[in-house]
C-alpha cells in the first residue's frame, strides 16, 4: 500500500493528521469521549493497571506459606490468607497479568482468523463461501467452553493451546459478522473500480475492503475480549490453566471457595476484579459500537450529514 | 382544533378558492442546539389559498429544514428559535404538542421525497389510506367513501383490486400518488411537498405535478413545493423563493425571478440549467456554499459572486423590493441594468473519422433470467461523444457495464479499436483495461473513504502501468491539476470533499492512465445543477484536449445537447432511435423520443432566463 504521496505539502498532511485520521485510533478516540466509553475504559484500565503493576508492588511472595489458612484480614495481611495460608493481596496482585495476556492473545488470534475467513467467504462467494460457512456452522454447534475443553482434553492443558483453543472458538462468530459486513462493502463502487484496474482478489480484500471493516472489527474485538476473559478464567477455575502453585484469579476462586465463611475476601476480590474487567471492556465495546453506527453522533454533525446526503435520482 | 375552520371548502367540489393568505411565515429562524449558529434565518413568505410556492435551493441550502418547520418540526439537534408559522391565522409554533399533533396530517400534510420509504410495506393501499383518516376522526364524514374519492382525485383507479395491493406492487409513480392521496385525504389547508418527484421518470414526474397543481386549485389548498430542480419548479408554480446558505435570497413571481433574475446566485443557477433547445456552454458556479456557523458577517454568496464589492462583506444584505420581488443583494438595482451577453453557442458536431473506436454489435444482456438488453447496435467514432439516453430501467447502465466488463452475462460482439472484447473484466488484457475507463454515477460511493485523494488517483498507475512510487505521485499531481483540483487535495480524504470535488477526483482517476475511451455513467445525476454544469464543461474540455472517445450516459435529454454529437435513445433494452443530436432533439422520429422531449420540464421563460443567466455567468467566471 502506497503511503501518502510525497507531493503532499506538509500543511495538508498535518491537517489530515490533526483530524485524528488514523482510522483505528479515531474510532477509539471518539468512543472515549462519550460518557459510556469513558466509564468503560476507566473500569477496564483500573483492573489492567492492578494486573500489570501488581507483581512489582506486591509486598510478599505470592506462593510463600506465611500464616494459618483462611486468616481474617489484619494489618499484616490486608485481605487475609488463603487455604494454604498465603497472602491473598499478593496473590491477587500477581494473578492477573497472565490472564490478561492470554485473553488478549486469544482475542487477537480469534479476530484474525475470523476476519480472514469472513472476508474471503463474502468476497470470493461460491465454493469458498460454502466451505467456510459450513465449517463455521459446525464449530458454532458446540458451546464455546465445551469446544475449548474438548480441544484441551484431547491435546493436554498447555497455556499456548488454551490461547489457540479460545481464539478458535471466537473465529466462527467473528467470521459471520465480518462476512455480512463484507457482503455490503464488496458491492460498493470503489471495489468495482479496483476490479476494473485488474487488482488481484487478495489485494482487493486486504487494501480496499479491510480498512472499511474497522468499525465492526473494533466492536467485535471489544466483545470477544470480554468473552475471552470469562472463558479463560472459567477454564482456570476448572483446573485448565496455570498449574496450582501459580497465582491466578480464576484458580483462586476455585481453591478458596470452601473457606468462604472464614475469609470471603480470598474469593470476592478476584471475582470482583474479573467482573469489573468484563463490565469495563463490554461497556467500552458498546461505546465503540454506538459511535460507529452513529447513535452518539454530535447533533451538529447529524444535521450537516443529513443535509449533505447525496440525493437519489436516476 | 380541527373543527371550525372558516376557509376550508365544505363540499368536495367547492369552487376554486383563491386570494386570502393561507400560510404566513414570518422571520423564521432555526438554530443548531441551544446556542449554536443558525441553519436558516430571516425566512418570510406568504402562500395564498390555491397557490403553490416553489422553494428552490441546492443541497445544504436549508430548504428541507424550512419545509419541516412548516409542520412545527425540527430535526434532531435543531431548534426553531424565532419566528412564526401562521396557518389561517394560528401560529403553529405556539401550539402545545397535543394540538400540533392534531394539526399535522389533518390541516398540514407532508409528502416526503421517497414514496417507497414513506409507505408502510406491510399495509395494503386501502388500509394505509383509511389509517390516515382514522388518526383524525371527525375530519371527514364518511371515511370509506372519502378514500375512494381521494383515489380518484390523484388519478388512481379505486378498484378493489388496487386497494388490496401492497406498496411494492405499485410503480414509483403510483406509490407517489398514494403518498399524495394520504396527504390530501383529510382535506388539509397546507401541503408541504419535499422533492416529491425526484427519482421519478420525466413522464411520471409531469403527471404527478399536474395532479398536485389541479388539486391545489380546486380545493384552495396552499402548497409549498421544495425542489432542487429549477426546471420542474419553473413549470409548476406561480411564486418561487430561491434559498442560499439558509436565507431566501430572491422571492417573487416565477416569471420575474426566473425570467429576469436579479440576485447573482439565481442568475448563476439559471445559467447552469442545460437546455434541450440549443447547444450551449454550460456555466456553473465555482466554489461551494458556506456551512452553518461559517457564513461570516456579510453576504454568504460574496465569496462566489462576480459582482461582489467590499461592502457586500460588511453586513448581511436586507431584502430590497424591486419590481414586486424581494432580493437580498445590495447591488440588485445595478445588476438589473448590467449588460447581459448570451451564452456561447457551440459549433456543430465535430466530424469524427469514419472508423469507430468502439462498436457494439447485436449485444443482448441478461440478469439471471431477465433479459435487460436486446440487439444493441452502437458506434463510437474516435474523439467524439455519444450520448446514451433513456429512462430508468431502459438498460443504459447495463450497456455501460457490458462495455467495461463489469457485467459479463452478454452475447454479441463489442470491438474496441479493432479487437474483440471478452465479456468479463478478469480475462481482459491490461492494455484494454487501461484504454477503456469507466466513471461511476455516484461519487459518494465510488471513492474509498479510507484512502487519500492522492492514493486514489495514483492507484491505477500502480495497477495498470506498474509505475514506481515517485512517478505515480508526480503524475497524480499533474492530473489533479488538470481537473482543477489544487495540490493540497492529494492529502485529503473523500469525506472532506464536496460532491463536485469528489466527481473530479473520479474523473482524474480515470484520466491518469491516459485512456482512449471514457464511459461516463450518469456522472452528474448525484450533483447539484450548478456543479453539474461545471463538471460537464470540464468533461467536454478534457475530451477535446485529450482526444478522447466518450460514451455519456444520461436520463437528462437537456444535457445531451451540451456535450454529445451523436445520441442513442434506449427503451426497455432496445435502441429506438439513433443519430446526430440535432436530429434527435429537433426532429425526433420515434414516438417514444417525441414523448421524452415533450416531458422534459422547461423553464417558464427559457429565452429570457438564458440571456439573464449568461450575465452572472460571465461575471462570476474567475
Amino acid at each position: 500500500m502506497a503511503a501518502a504521496a510525497p507531493s503532499v505539502p506538509p500543511a495538508a498532511s498535518a491537517r489530515a493528521r490533526r483530524a485524528g485520521r488514523h482510522p483505528w485510533l479515531s474510532v477509539v478516540w471518539a468512543a472515549m469521549r462519550t460518557p459510556r466509553g469513558a466509564a468503560g475504559l476507566a473500569l477496564a484500565s483500573l483492573v489492567v493497571l492492578i494486573a500489570v503493576v501488581g507483581p512489582w508492588v506486591a509486598a510478599k511472595p505470592p506462593d510463600a506459606l506465611l500464616t494459618i489458612p483462611y486468616a481474617k484480614p489484619s494489618g499484616q495481611f490486608p485481605l487475609g490468607s488463603d487455604f494454604l495460608g498465603r497472602d491473598v493481596l499478593s496473590r491477587v496482585l500477581n494473578g492477573g497479568w497472565a490472564l490478561l495476556l492470554m485473553a488478549a492473545a486469544a482475542t487477537a488470534f480469534g479476530i484474525a482468523v475470523g476476519a480472514a475467513a469472513g472476508i474471503s467467504a463474502a468476497y470470493l462467494r461460491g465454493r469458498p463461501d460454502s466451505f467456510i460457512m459450513r465449517t463455521v456452522d459446525v464449530i458454532l454447534a458446540f458451546p464455546q467452553l465445551v469446544f475449548a475443553l474438548l480441544l484441551l482434553s484431547l491435546l493436554g492443558p498447555k497455556l499456548w493451546l488454551i490461547v489457540l483453543a479460545v481464539g478458535l472458538t471466537h473465529a466462527p462468530a467473528v467470521g459471520r459478522v465480518i462476512r455480512s459486513a463484507t457482503l455490503d462493502i464488496s458491492e460498493r463502487d470503489y471495489v468495482k473500480v479496483v476490479e476494473l484496474q485488474g487488482m488481484r482478489p487478495v489485494k482487493v480484500m486486504s487494501s480496499e475492503i479491510l480498512p472499511n471493516l474497522i468499525s465492526p472489527l473494533m466492536v467485535e474485538a471489544g466483545l470477544r475480549l470480554t468473552y475471552s476473559i470469562v472463558i479463560i478464567t472459567g477454564l482456570a477455575f476448572l483446573g485448565f490453566g496455570q498449574a496450582p502453585p501459580a497465582a491466578n484469579w480464576g484458580l483462586m476462586i476455585n481453591e478458596n471457595r470452601s473457606g468462604l465463611p472464614l475469609n470471603p475476601w480470598a474469593v470476592i476480590v478476584p471475582a470482583a476484579l474479573i467482573a469489573l474487567l468484563t463490565i469495563g471492556t463490554n461497556t467500552f465495546a458498546d461505546a465503540i459500537a454506538r459511535v460507529t453506527i452513529g447513535v452518539e453522533r454530535r447533533p451538529e454533525e447529524a444535521v450537516l450529514l443529513d443535509d449533505l446526503t447525496p440525493r437519489q435520482s436516476q | 382544533m380541527t373543527g371550525d375552520h372558516p376557509h376550508r371548502p365544505d363540499a368536495a367540489l367547492a369552487p376554486p378558492v383563491g386570494g386570502e393568505v393561507r400560510l404566513d411565515v414570518r422571520d423564521l429562524e432555526i438554530r443548531i442546539g441551544a446556542v449554536g449558529p443558525d441553519v436558516v434565518s430571516g425566512i418570510s413568505f406568504e402562500v395564498p389559498a390555491g397557490e403553490v410556492l416553489g422553494l428552490v435551493g441546492e443541497s445544504g441550502s436549508g430548504k428541507t429544514t424550512v419545509a419541516l418547520a412548516l409542520l412545527g418540526h425540527a430535526r434532531r439537534g435543531l431548534r426553531i428559535s424565532a419566528g412564526e408559522v401562521r396557518l389561517d391565522g394560528t401560529d403553529l409554533l405556539q401550539l402545545p404538542a397535543g394540538d400540533l399533533r392534531a394539526v399535522r396530517g389533518a390541516r398540514v400534510a407532508y409528502v416526503p421525497q421517497d414514496p417507497a420509504a414513506a409507505l408502510n410495506p406491510t399495509l395494503k393501499v386501502g388500509t394505509q389510506l383509511r389509517e390516515a383518516l382514522r388518526v383524525h376522526p371527525g375530519v371527514v364524514d364518511d371515511p370509506g367513501s372519502r378514500v375512494l374519492e381521494v383515489m380518484r382525485e390523484v388519478r388512481l383507479d379505486p378498484t378493489p383490486e388496487m386497494m388490496r395491493r401492497y406498496p411494492h406492487q405499485l410503480s414509483g409513480g403510483q406509490q407517489q400518488r398514494v403518498g399524495l392521496a394520504m396527504a390530501f385525504c383529510c382535506r388539509p389547508s397546507l401541503i408541504v411537498l419535499d422533492e416529491p418527484t425526484t427519482g421519478l421518470d420525466v413522464s411520471t414526474q409531469r403527471h404527478v405535478l399536474d395532479t398536485v397543481r389541479s388539486l391545489c386549485r380546486s380545493y384552495g389548498v396552499a402548497a409549498v413545493y421544495v425542489s432542487h430542480d429549477i426546471a420542474v419548479v419553473g413549470g409548476l408554480v406561480a411564486e418561487v423563493a430561491v434559498m442560499y446558505a439558509g436565507r431566501i435570497i430572491e422571492i417573487g413571481s416565477t416569471s420575474k425571478v426566473f425570467g429576469e433574475p436579479l440576485h447573482p446566485y439565481t442568475r448563476g443557477l439559471l445559467a447552469a440549467v442545460p437546455s434541450p433547445l440549443r447547444a450551449e456552454v454550460l456555466t456553473g458556479i465555482d466554489g461551494q456554499p458556506p456551512r452553518p456557523g461559517r457564513r461570516g458577517r456579510g453576504c454568504s454568496f460574496a465569496a462566489r459572486c462576480g459582482f461582489a464589492i467590499s461592502e457586500c462583506l460588511a453586513r448581511p444584505p436586507e431584502p430590497v423590493i424591486i419590481e414586486g420581488r424581494a432580493v437580498r443583494c445590495i447591488r440588485a438595482a445595478e445588476i438589473r441594468s448590467a449588460h447581459t451577453p448570451r451564452p456561447a453557442v457551440l459549433s456543430g458536431p465535430a466530424v469524427g473519422a469514419p472508423a469507430a473506436a468502439l462498436s457494439v454489435r447485436a449485444v443482448s444482456a441478461r440478469y439471471g433470467r431477465a433479459a435487460v438488453l436486446s440487439g444493441i447496435e452502437l458506434d463510437v467514432p474516435p474523439e467524439s461523444c455519444v450520448a446514451v439516453v433513456g429512462e430508468s430501467g431502459s438498460g443504459k447502465t447495463t450497456l455501460a457495464r457490458c462495455i467495461v466488463g463489469l457485467h459479463s452475462n452478454w452475447t454479441g460482439e463489442i470491438t474496441f479499436d479493432g479487437a474483440r472484447l471478452i465479456p468479463g473484466v478478469r480475462g481482459r488484457p491490461r492494455e484494454v483495461l487501461r484504454r477503456v475507463q469507466y466513471i461511476f454515477q455516484n461519487p459518494y460511493t465510488s471513492l474509498n473513504p479510507r484512502k487519500t485523494v492522492g492514493q486514489i488517483v495514483a492507484q491505477p498507475l500502480e495497477q495498470l502501468l506498474g509505475l514506481p512510487y515517485r512517478e505515480r505521485s508526480a503524475r497524480a499531481a499533474r492530473v489533479l491539476e488538470d481537473v482543477s483540483l489544487g495540490d493540497d487535495f492529494a492529502g485529503r480524504y473523500p469525506d472532506q470533499l464536496s460532491g463536485g470535488e469528489r466527481q473530479r477526483v473520479a474523473i482524474a482517476r480515470a484520466l491518469v492512465v491516459e485512456p482512449d475511451l471514457l464511459v461516463c455513467d450518469e456522472v452528474t445525476s448525484a450533483l447539484d445543477v450548478s456543479v453539474q454544469a461545471v463538471i460537464v464543461e470540464e468533461l467536454r474540455r478534457l475530451q477535446r484536449e485529450r482526444h478522447l472517445a466518450m460514451i455519456f450516459i444520461t436520463h437528462n435529454l437537456a444535457l445531451v445537447r451540451s456535450i454529445a454529437q451523436t445520441a442513442v435513445v434506449l427503451r426497455d433494452g432496445a435502441v429506438v432511435e439513433s443519430g446526430p443530436v440535432e436530429q434527435i432533439l429537433e426532429r425526433p422520429a420515434d414516438p417514444y423520443t417525441v414523448r421524452l422531449m415533450a416531458d422534459v420540464p422547461k423553464l417558464a421563460v427559457p429565452g429570457q432566463a438564458r440571456e439573464a443567466g449568461g450575465a452572472a455567468a460571465g461575471a462570476a467566471a474567475p
